[in-house]
């Protein structure tokens, strides 16, 4: 069964955007993330009920234009968000 | 400790025990007319002292020592023991200010609202503070600015204004009624002169302002005015901040308000008559 | 009111708070200098939380709770990121110290200073933890070659590591005494008798038992440095006896060898911080040491210090090779 991804619980994260970055403040670890798309866009498509990678790609692919949907590196990627805290696997 | 002097600047209050009587003398000096530590109990303490007993009097050196140290650092000759103190009250903020968040610039303000200028060591962020408080502005500070998490508004800590090398003639010309401390050679970072904040500064240390306009000056380059977007200056002055981290939540609350509540520009210059102009400009412009 | 100004202002504020209702600015003054030397500006924070001060020195310790639950936080989070680590390789890891207490909601942890992260493990789970740690982002803080052969054969712990990341250091424990020392404690019991600190969580951080918590914080007093710290350290094992009391702490004590250290403990903290307790010579030497401090926070008594320090290293490894040790030591730093 595929891991689904969900994004940190609301209260764990204060996410501000300034421009093109979006500064996030990760509440357990006092750790300020300057963080660029698609990282907002994923945390917004992962929402609390979480998608597994092929669903968070066909999500965002509706909404974007996805240039090159490469799983692997889009894991690698939310692999890195889980270590920093800012996404949870079920 | 032998020699003590205790002074309020702005919000914060410092007390200075020293083993030799020289720097002391110097600090009560420039810092005449400066209030005492509210309550008699200051914030930080700061330590001048001898390593060793014999130091004090064979080829002194001032080793730095306080509530907050850095271990391995090296001593100042004691013909410089008025740069030690100001180094040491530095690092006591630096490492140990947790009520409002620093910011690595220099501040004036006009008509209750504050110009803040920040940047390396050398971009002319004490100089031109110090011209401007010549010219209808309020210094408030030239090493740090002080932001409250609660209110945004930006507190006065005017310091001795430390201006370094080619600067300290700019500053003698411009303002020869000004108050200088002594002219130390030879420091880790060339020639330093401090000037004393002119009286209007000093009665105004405690009337904070609303911070209007952030400027990233740099010195030596010909002029140029260049807008700089939220999320550079956000990442800009979270590395010009030394308490950013350690001011956690409150910290991020203060910084992203700032950010995304004033324009920054950074503007290049080759003299400081440009910079000047350059400053007049952009601040009518708001 | 004049006060003396050494450990034993701040030791009796902190065990009778009302008292400071009677300090002047210097008092006060002195007060903050020792906590802050001390690394308990924060404990004090909150043992004078809601009493009468003046509002300067009310700003002053307001920020040290928000510093030291900002330094909770950060151990915390510490913590939980060697667990994601090392819990998928069924590697038991117990916190040690202040991680220990702010993670257990201890009063120990209550405005406490955290450093560093403790951890103990089994002597054999060394090298998987090892590989682990330098594969997630750790790495070592340059000891230089002697020192790290020293380490790993004689300490009790690994070579520091920093997570290179974030910034902060972590030791590895295998036991709690240097191999060297001449006292062997049971890291296989203190393993055994380790407690989760959430029962139904796979995979969770433990802590030491209740009694091998307070025989830890006395063996690290003692034997593991100059006494440096000490007026922390003991009011750690003066609220470790408050919440836990001292049932069957006597006999942990004895197997683990450490009688004698925890005795010694019990009543440094007593005299200090309790009721007051029944001294040796030995003890008053200790306590002269732990207290001496001044009003500008500097350590006094510099030959008091001298004597322990020696007496702290041989502790650690027998005559002949502390001779040695010392002696490289000080050719390398001639050549330096």
């Amino acid at each position: 069964m595929a891991a689904v991804y969900r994004a940190a619980q609301a209260e764990a994260l204060r996410i501000v955007p300034l421009d093109t970055f979006t500064a996030i403040y990760h509440r357990a670890s006092g750790i300020t993330h300057l963080v660029g798309p698609p990282v907002p866009e994923i945390l917004a498509a992962l929402g609390p009920d979480g998608l597994t990678l092929g669903a968070l790609i066909a999500r965002l692919g509706e909404t974007y234009d996805l240039l090159d949907a490469d799983e692997a590196a889009l894991g690698a990627r939310l692999d890195e968000l889980v270590g920093a805290g800012l996404v949870r696997t079920a | 400790m032998r020699h003590v002097f205790s002074v309020r600047i702005g919000p914060v209050g410092f007390r200075v025990g020293s083993d030799w009587r020289g720097p002391i003398r110097q600090l009560a000096a420039l810092y005449a007319g400066y209030p005492q530590p509210e309550d008699g109990v200051p914030d930080f303490t700061v330590r001048l002292f001898a390593q060793r007993p014999w130091r004090r009097v064979i080829r002194p050196a001032v080793m730095i020592g306080g509530d907050f140290m850095i271990p391995d650092a090296a001593p100042l000759p004691l013909a410089q023991g008025l740069l030690a103190a100001e180094m040491a009250m530095n690092l006591q903020m630096a490492l140990g200010q947790r009520r409002y968040l620093l910011l690595h610039a220099s501040a004036v303000e006009r008509d209750g609202r504050v110009l803040l200028m920040t940047g390396e060591s050398g971009s002319g962020k004490s100089t031109l503070a110090a011209l401007l408080s010549q010219r209808g502005w309020r210094l408030m500070g030239d090493e740090f600015a002080l932001i409250d998490p609660v209110t945004g508004l930006a507190h006065a800590f005017p310091r001795l204004v430390s201006l370094k090398n080619a600067a300290i003639a700019v500053a003698e010309a411009a303002m020869p009624q000004a108050r200088f401390g002594p002219l130390l050679e030879g420091t880790p970072k060339g020639a330093i002169r401090h000037l004393v904040p002119d009286a209007a500064a000093v009665a105004a240390m405690d009337t904070p302002g609303k911070p209007a306009l952030l400027l990233f000056p740099r010195f030596g380059f010909a002029p140029d005015i260049r807008e700089v977007a939220p999320g550079e200056v956000f990442m800009r002055l979270t590395q010009a901040s030394t308490n950013y981290v350690a001011m956690g939540e409150r910290g991020f609350d203060a910084l992203t308000r700032l950010v995304l509540g004033i324009p920054a520009q950074a503007i290049d210059y080759p003299d400081t008559d440009h910079a000047l102009a350059q400053v007049e400009a952009l601040w009518d412009a708001l | 009111m004049n006060v003396g100004a050494n450990g034993w202002l701040l030791a009796r504020i902190l065990r009778s708070p009302a008292d400071a209702a009677a300090l002047d600015a210097a008092g006060w003054t002195a007060l903050i200098a020792i906590a802050r030397a001390e690394q308990m500006i924060g404990t004090l924070a909150w043992r004078l939380h809601g009493t009468a001060m003046p509002p300067a020195v009310a700003r002053i310790l307001a920020d040290a709770r928000a510093l030291a639950e900002h330094g909770r936080t950060l151990a915390l989070w510490e913590a939980e990121a060697a667990r994601r680590v090392l819990a998928p390789l069924g590697v038991p890891v117990v916190l040690l110290k202040g991680t220990a207490f702010v993670a257990a909601g201890l009063m120990a942890g209550q405005g406490r200073s955290i450093g560093d992260l403790d951890i103990l493990v089994p002597r054999g789970s060394l090298h998987v933890v090892e590989r682990a740690l330098l594969a997630n982002g750790w790495e070592w803080v340059k000891p230089d070659a002697y020192d790290d052969a020293y380490y790993r054969r004689w300490m009790h712990e690994l070579p520091p590591l920093i997570h290179r990341d974030r910034d902060r250091m972590i030791d590895v424990h295998h036991t709690i005494l240097p191999l060297t020392a001449r006292i062997t404690p049971d890291a296989e019991g203190l393993l055994a008798d380790a407690v989760p600190l959430r029962a139904e969580e796979k995979g969770a951080l433990a802590m030491l038992s209740r009694t091998d918590v307070i025989v830890h914080a006395a063996a690290h007093l003692f034997a593991d440095g100059d006494l440096a710290g000490g007026m922390r350290n003991l009011w750690d094992v003066h609220c470790l006896i408050e919440e836990f009391g001292v049932e069957g702490l006597v006999e942990r004590a004895e197997h683990h060898g450490l009688g004698d250290a925890v005795g010694r403990a019990l009543r440094l903290a007593a005299a200090l911080y309790g009721d007051g307790a029944t001294l040796s010579p030995g003890d008053r030497a200790c306590l002269r040491r732990v207290t001496a401090r001044d009003g500008w926070g500097r350590a006094t008594h510099p030959w008091t210090r001298l004597a322990f320090y020696v007496r702290s290293h041989w502790l650690r490894m027998p005559p002949a090779m502390l001779a040695r040790h010392l002696w490289t030591k000080w050719r390398k730093q001639a050549a330096a």
